[in-house]
């Protein structure tokens, strides 16, 4: 496996889109700090952007990925190679190289421009975390998207729905079910709809640390137990871990039973 | 001629000996053993001198001008039986003391120094501990609460005393205190010309400042950290309130300030940080509130309803979640030159006001007015697009609510 998953990341470094990723991170990151200059709220603006352009860019990479490898995927499997290790493999070059892209792209201008120094720190790190979580979901939901579909347009259509659907459309649903049924009490439907998106869970992780105060503002008991300890900030790590596991888990269950 | 004199000379000496006072001390092996016994014997202006040791007095009765000085901060223990000073006369000095265990009481408000219908006090660096209430003014008028230290243990609302108390007092100077742990740090009512400078009042458990029917009051340069409900001022007219910190209070119920049918007063240069709601404001009148800033809070301002001729200017709002909500669509106050951190506009001439107005009032303040479980919605993408096209033609916020002259750089 380890042999795969060195070979699918040496080819994905060598490429120019490992570069291009890592690039824009790097400059992003410089510009960001440049006209701000305040670590902390160039914070909450890559906030904004990871949640969002982290899982399209996971989502996209990850079917490309797939399929342009599919022909020498097709090559190993003809060789004594587990299947769960070539999949596996695949999946954690793909993945460890996106998130590597990501952590070094963003973290360099932030050492550069004093993080250490700055209380922001514990923010920032969190925020790296969630966008290598981020990565390692939806490159994870991608490869089974891909696995599950021969058509290379399908594939493509439904990774890009899936990502729309988390990103945007869950929260219009999330929202317009709350207004609709505001005369119940809906403070443990809301916190359980959030941990059903793993972005929504990420900007909650995010949330927690950065807009305390406006969350505790909400009278209800769940929330205050949620946001106002320590709960809350376990209970999404937990359930983010949970994303992780459970699409890579299927991914290696149905590569094994795939006749190809 | 020659007898006149004397009696002259002697009448001179009895009045300087009346206005200087003798000093009396008080310790555990001086002629005067306790403080009771200390105001009974001495005249008008003298001082007790309370030397170190411990005091297990309560109900002491100061009924004449003295000054009670005490040496190393003696400790006068109350054993929890009730009031410890009270001060029915005028021109009472308290200093240096240090006092504990005031009595709970149901009924009676106990006070560790209770000042009643006097005038020209002084209570001055006391530490208070372990009390029900500490420094309670009642009736009195043109005295001074300078530097004090109140450290109370209070756990319920209920059965808790507030630091210090005025009550239908007057021209009163509170400086330079520090209260912690009580019910209401401060707390006046029907107290006008009242000053408080530099008290620091914090981890209270509900009122880090509380007033009521107060007029003409002056608040500077106070700091309100970590109170269970902030500070909340009603019904007053003309007060002011200058270059105070309101910090950390968080909660439901939470405000940096909460405003309640305050009219024509001025709030300025105020700095509210990661509170909950900075200023709540209902039913409030022309005040001005000018160069404050709103840093990092949950909501900086948070208008309910009834607020009439308001006007925000030069003040600074930086990251809060919400600038500002409004929970009608009728607007009648004017923003006008704040710096406003998600402001995005542009200033082409260059004059450091930009050239598009800002919408403080998001939709997502309005549905989260509504339905305030969608707070879990902050930040999202779905939220950020419909308050764009919110922005771009108001439809459920108020359309002349707008600050027509953003700053491009926040003011100082």
């Amino acid at each position: 496996m380890l042999k795969i998953l060195k070979y699918s990341f040496y080819d994905l470094i060598r490429s120019r889109w490992s570069y291009v990723y890592f690039l824009f991170y790097l400059i992003l990151g410089f510009v960001l700090l440049f006209l701000n200059n305040d670590v902390s709220k160039a914070v909450i603006t890559l906030m904004n952007i990871i949640i969002i352009l982290v899982p399209l860019i996971g989502t996209i990479f990850g079917v490309m990925y797939y399929y342009n490898s599919k022909e020498f995927t097709e090559l190993l499997l003809a060789q004594p190679v587990k299947r769960s290790s070539i999949f596996f493999g695949q999946y954690l070059g793909v993945a460890g190289s996106l998130t590597m892209s990501l952590v070094l792209g963003l973290g360099i201008p932030f050492v550069l421009y004093g993080l250490f120094k700055s209380d922001a720190i514990f923010d920032f790190s969190l925020l790296l975390v969630t966008g290598a979580f981020l990565t390692l979901i939806f490159t994870a939901l991608s490869f089974n998207i891909a696995l599950a579909n021969e058509n290379k347009i399908k594939g493509f259509g439904y990774a890009v729905l899936i990502w729309l659907f988390l990103a945007v459309i869950y929260d219009g649903l999330f929202l317009m079910s709350l207004i609709i049924f505001k005369e119940y009490p809906l403070d443990s439907f809301s916190l359980a709809a959030t941990m059903f998106n793993p972005i929504d869970l990420s900007r909650t992780l995010i949330l927690l640390k950065l807009d305390i105060s406006a969350l505790l503002g909400y009278t209800g008991a769940v929330f205050k137990q949620f946001f106002g300890t320590h709960q809350g900030l376990f209970m999404s790590m937990l359930m983010l871990i949970l994303w992780t596991v459970l699409p890579i888990w299927r991914l290696v269950h149905k590569a094994k039973q795939k006749d190809f | 001629m020659f007898y006149s004199e004397r009696v002259l000379v002697f009448m001179l000496l009895l009045w300087v000996k009346c206005l200087v006072g003798n000093t009396i001390p008080i310790c555990a092996n001086c002629d005067i053993r306790s403080i009771k016994e200390g105001i009974t014997v001495a005249s008008d202006f003298d001082t007790l001198l309370i030397k170190k040791g411990t005091y297990k007095e309560y109900n002491l009765l100061v009924n004449k001008p003295l000054t009670l000085l005490g040496e190393n901060y003696p400790i006068v223990d109350g054993e929890d039986q009730g009031e410890i000073i009270r001060i029915v006369s005028d021109n009472v000095t308290i200093d240096g003391l240090f006092i504990i265990n005031v009595g709970t009481s149901y009924t009676t408000d106990y006070a560790a120094i209770r000042v009643v219908e006097s005038e020209n006090f002084v209570i001055q660096n006391v530490v208070l501990e372990k009390l029900f209430f500490g420094i309670y003014l009642e009736k009195s008028k043109n005295g001074k609460v300078y530097h004090n230290k109140i450290i109370g243990d209070a756990i319920d609302e209920y059965n808790s005393g507030n630091g210090i108390q005025l009550w239908y007092s007057k021209n009163v100077e509170v400086e330079k205190n520090i209260v912690q742990h009580v019910r209401d740090g401060i707390y006046l009512e029907f107290s006008d010309n009242i000053t408080i400078k530099n008290n620091t009042s914090t981890d209270n458990l509900r009122y880090g400042l509380h007033f009521m029917f107060s007029n003409d009051d002056v608040y500077s340069n106070n700091t309100f950290e970590n109170n269970g409900a902030g500070v909340a001022v009603m019904f007053s007219k003309r007060i002011k309130m200058t270059g105070n910190t309101f910090k950390k209070n968080w909660g439901t119920a939470a405000f940096g300030v909460l405003l309640k049918e305050i009219n024509d007063a001025e709030i300025s240069g105020n700095t509210f940080e990661e509170n909950t709601i900075g200023i709540n404001i209902e039913g409030s009148n022309r005040i001005k509130y000018i160069n404050n800033n709103f840093i990092k809070n949950g909501w900086a301002i948070k208008v309910l309803g009834a607020c009439y001729t308001n006007s925000f200017s030069g003040n600074n709002f930086l990251y809060n979640s919400f600038d500002i909500s409004y929970n009608s669509k009728l607007n009648d106050n004017v923003f006008d030159q704040n710096y406003w951190s998600e402001y995005t506009g542009y200033d082409l001439d260059k004059n450091g006001i930009g050239d598009v107005p800002y919408r403080p009032v998001k939709l997502f303040s309005y549905i989260v007015n509504k339905t305030p479980e969608t707070i879990v919605l902050l930040r999202s993408l779905f939220m950020d697009i419909i308050d764009f096209s919110e922005k771009v033609s108001p439809v459920f916020t108020p359309d002349n609510l707008l600050d027509a002259n953003p700053l491009m750089k926040p003011s100082k």
